[in-house]
């Protein structure tokens, strides 16, 4: 398009005014482009608003503190979401205090003590693809292993630990990214005063790392958070008008662990067993159920953003 | 230590702070070892598990039946094994999610990286990282009471549920990872190939299309297929708004079962352990895993050539 050609013998100024005009319509065509960029980006950013707007309109007026203290119900003017409240926060202190120590080690070690060989090389890929493993296929694992091939059952230790497979190599390639931009002369400062590889780790760069680490736990958990299909792959009841065991008990030794094997559901599924009835009523305390699942997932996604700002913040100082 | 003195009780103290720390160290090296092979053995569970528990199912379903007949009862007095309705049925939701997918993940892109002022890219970039945290239930709510509702009013013959809703939510969906990998592979693009371009006199738009495209093919061409893969893979906008019937059409306004929206229904059925319905399950994540396998491996492979070559 752009090209000029003028005839061979043509008098400067024709030329001139057909190269003007070749720039002119690549100029043209450059607003069309920049336009049409900007249309379809308004046209996806116009779609999501409205569609996150339905979810509050038709969400918001549902929850209220009969919503977030009731079980579930047939009545979907009764129900509410506390089971499943319960549920997902006990889940997650499951997946967290798994996935975090984990995927930190694991990151440490693939970034500062793996020498290049064949070995890492194998764990780097199998990171890689664990990342890109459909979340279901999960699950089945979860549902082979766990549930029937260790006997734990369909229960709130297995599925964190189910989320916790999930979420690692998130937290993996957090750490790895975190490690790598500690300047390595807080490293060499720490060897230099005769400190071994465990005490570089655990002093300097754990510590120096953990904005990073934070974020990506933080990312992690909140996929994690609505994550659905794992879940009822391994068997989570829908309807649970019951809570789990108290953590907490008035006997010696006061903490119990119980509530690891009891029953539970979660928001995600909850959500989705009143998505999928006929009545309206349900589709509404849907809506107000996705309100609170988004609250939680755009919390903690705000939170990470906030840490990660921090975390430059920090550098400049 | 090869001083002949009687050591002192510091200097004892010393020997075996110096002996805890260096086995410290060492068990510490182990666990995060442990912890790294803790990826390999998941990939092996993964596998072992969707094998040994498929296998009853193919010794009693031949694989010719599995992979080509057209019909899908596991659970009828008379079963029937054909996977290919749930194998179109996942292909025409994916189809339909990369249609939107392609064309408009592309414009975005190359908007971000060679139109957008970096503060309006380092505003939108964020924004759209949030989109990836959306629950994958929510989209699916959008999809089934929303998006459905909504276009009945213009595709006439479009049922409650159907696959044309779920796979323009999948695209949608799958957009920000799309947009913000191929721009990614596109700002990895050489600034000089960019003012060579310049230099020749070309506008943005021609930069954008014969330079930059170009030069990012790999990395792009990798982004689509890994959000392809993703496509493939999710579960919840169709077991919520594709249904549940295992249907052989082509007629995308109907509704039908993917391999992951069967995989739930089952899930949520009460299946006995052990039964062959039971096995079905793992047999139809195996075929799943290895198709969204192959394109990982592909994708990878493709992202690591566009970042080698620069």
């Amino acid at each position: 398009m752009a090209t000029v050609k003028g005839p061979k013998a043509a008098p400067a100024t024709k030329t001139d005014a057909s190269a003007f005009e070749a720039v002119r319509k690549a100029n043209q065509k450059d607003i069309f482009f920049a336009l049409g960029g900007l249309l379809v980006m308004a046209i996806a950013m116009t779609l999501l608003l409205t569609l996150i707007g339905d979810l509050l309109v038709r969400g918001l007026g549902a929850i209220d503190g009969n919503f977030l203290t009731s079980f579930p119900s047939r009545n979907p003017e009764d129900a509410g979401i506390l089971s499943a409240l319960v549920g997902s926060l006990l889940v997650m202190v499951v997946t967290g205090l798994l996935a975090v120590p984990l995927g930190v080690a694991a990151g440490l070690y693939l970034e500062e003590y793996a020498k290049k060989g064949w070995l890492s090389n194998i764990i780097e890929i199998n990171v890689a693809n664990l990342a890109g493993v459909p979340s279901i296929i999960y699950g089945l694992l979860a549902l082979g292993l766990f549930v029937y091939g260790l006997g734990l059952g369909k229960t709130i230790l297995v599925a964190g630990m189910t989320l916790a497979l999930l979420i690692l190599p998130i937290v993996i390639v957090s750490t790895r990214e975190a490690v790598r931009s500690i300047p390595p002369i807080i490293k060499e400062g720490a060897y230099g005063i005769g400190a071994d590889q465990w005490q570089v780790m655990w002093h300097y760069i754990i510590p120096a790392a953990k904005p990073g680490i934070m974020t990506g736990a933080i990312v992690g958990l909140s996929r994690a958070i609505g994550e659905t299909a794992p879940i009822i792959t391994i068997g989570a009841l829908t309807f649970i008008a019951f809570l789990p065991s108290a953590p907490v008990t008035g006997d010696f030794p006061f903490i119990s662990f119980a509530w690891l094997n009891d029953s539970f559901t979660v928001l995600p599924i909850q959500m989705f067993n009143w998505t999928s009835r006929p009545q309206e009523g349900f589709h509404i305390i849907a809506a107000a159920t996705g309100v609170t699942l988004m609250a939680l997932t755009l919390s903690l996604n705000g939170l990470a953003i906030w840490v990660r700002f921090r975390l430059r913040r920090g550098y400049r100082n | 230590m090869a001083n002949p003195k009687i050591p002192t009780a510091t200097e004892l103290r010393e020997q075996g702070f110096v002996k805890r720390r260096k086995l410290i160290a060492r068990s510490m090296e182990v666990f995060l070892f442990l912890s790294a092979s803790l990826s390999v053995f998941v990939t092996t569970a993964i596998v072992f598990i969707l094998v040994s528990e498929s296998w009853d199912f193919f010794m009693q379903v031949p694989l010719s039946e599995f992979l080509f007949t057209t019909m899908w009862a596991p659970v009828f007095i008379d079963p029937k094994f054909g996977v290919l309705p749930l194998l179109a049925a996942t292909l025409q939701t994916s189809g339909i999610a990369m249609l939107i997918a392609v064309p408009f993940g592309l414009i975005m892109a190359i908007y971000l990286s060679e139109y957008a002022q970096p503060a309006v890219r380092e505003t939108i970039k964020p924004a759209l990282e949030m989109l990836e945290a959306v629950p994958t239930v929510v989209y699916g709510y959008f999809a089934l009471l929303v998006m459905t509702p909504f276009l009945q009013q213009f595709i006439p013959g479009l049922r409650g549920i159907n696959l044309l809703v779920p796979g323009i939510i999948l695209g949608i969906m799958i957009l920000p990872y799309v947009v913000s990998v191929s721009e990614d592979a596109m700002r990895a693009v050489p600034n000089g190939l960019r003012e060579g371009g310049y230099a020749l006199g070309m506008a943005r738009w021609q930069v954008a299309v014969r330079v930059v495209i170009p030069g990012a093919f790999s990395g792009i061409t990798a982004a689509f297929i890994l959000g392809l893969s993703r496509a493939i893979g999710e579960t919840m906008v169709l077991a919520v708004a594709a249904g549940q019937n295992p249907n052989l059409t082509w007629d995308v306004r109907e509704g039908a079962a993917t391999i992951t929206a069967y995989i739930v229904q089952m899930s949520l059925g009460d299946v006995a352990h052990g039964s062959l319905a039971y096995t079905t399950i793992f047999a139809v994540g195996l075929l799943l895993f290895l198709i969204t396998l192959s394109f990982n491996v592909i994708g990878f492979y493709l992202r690591r050539k566009f970042r080698e070559a620069y």
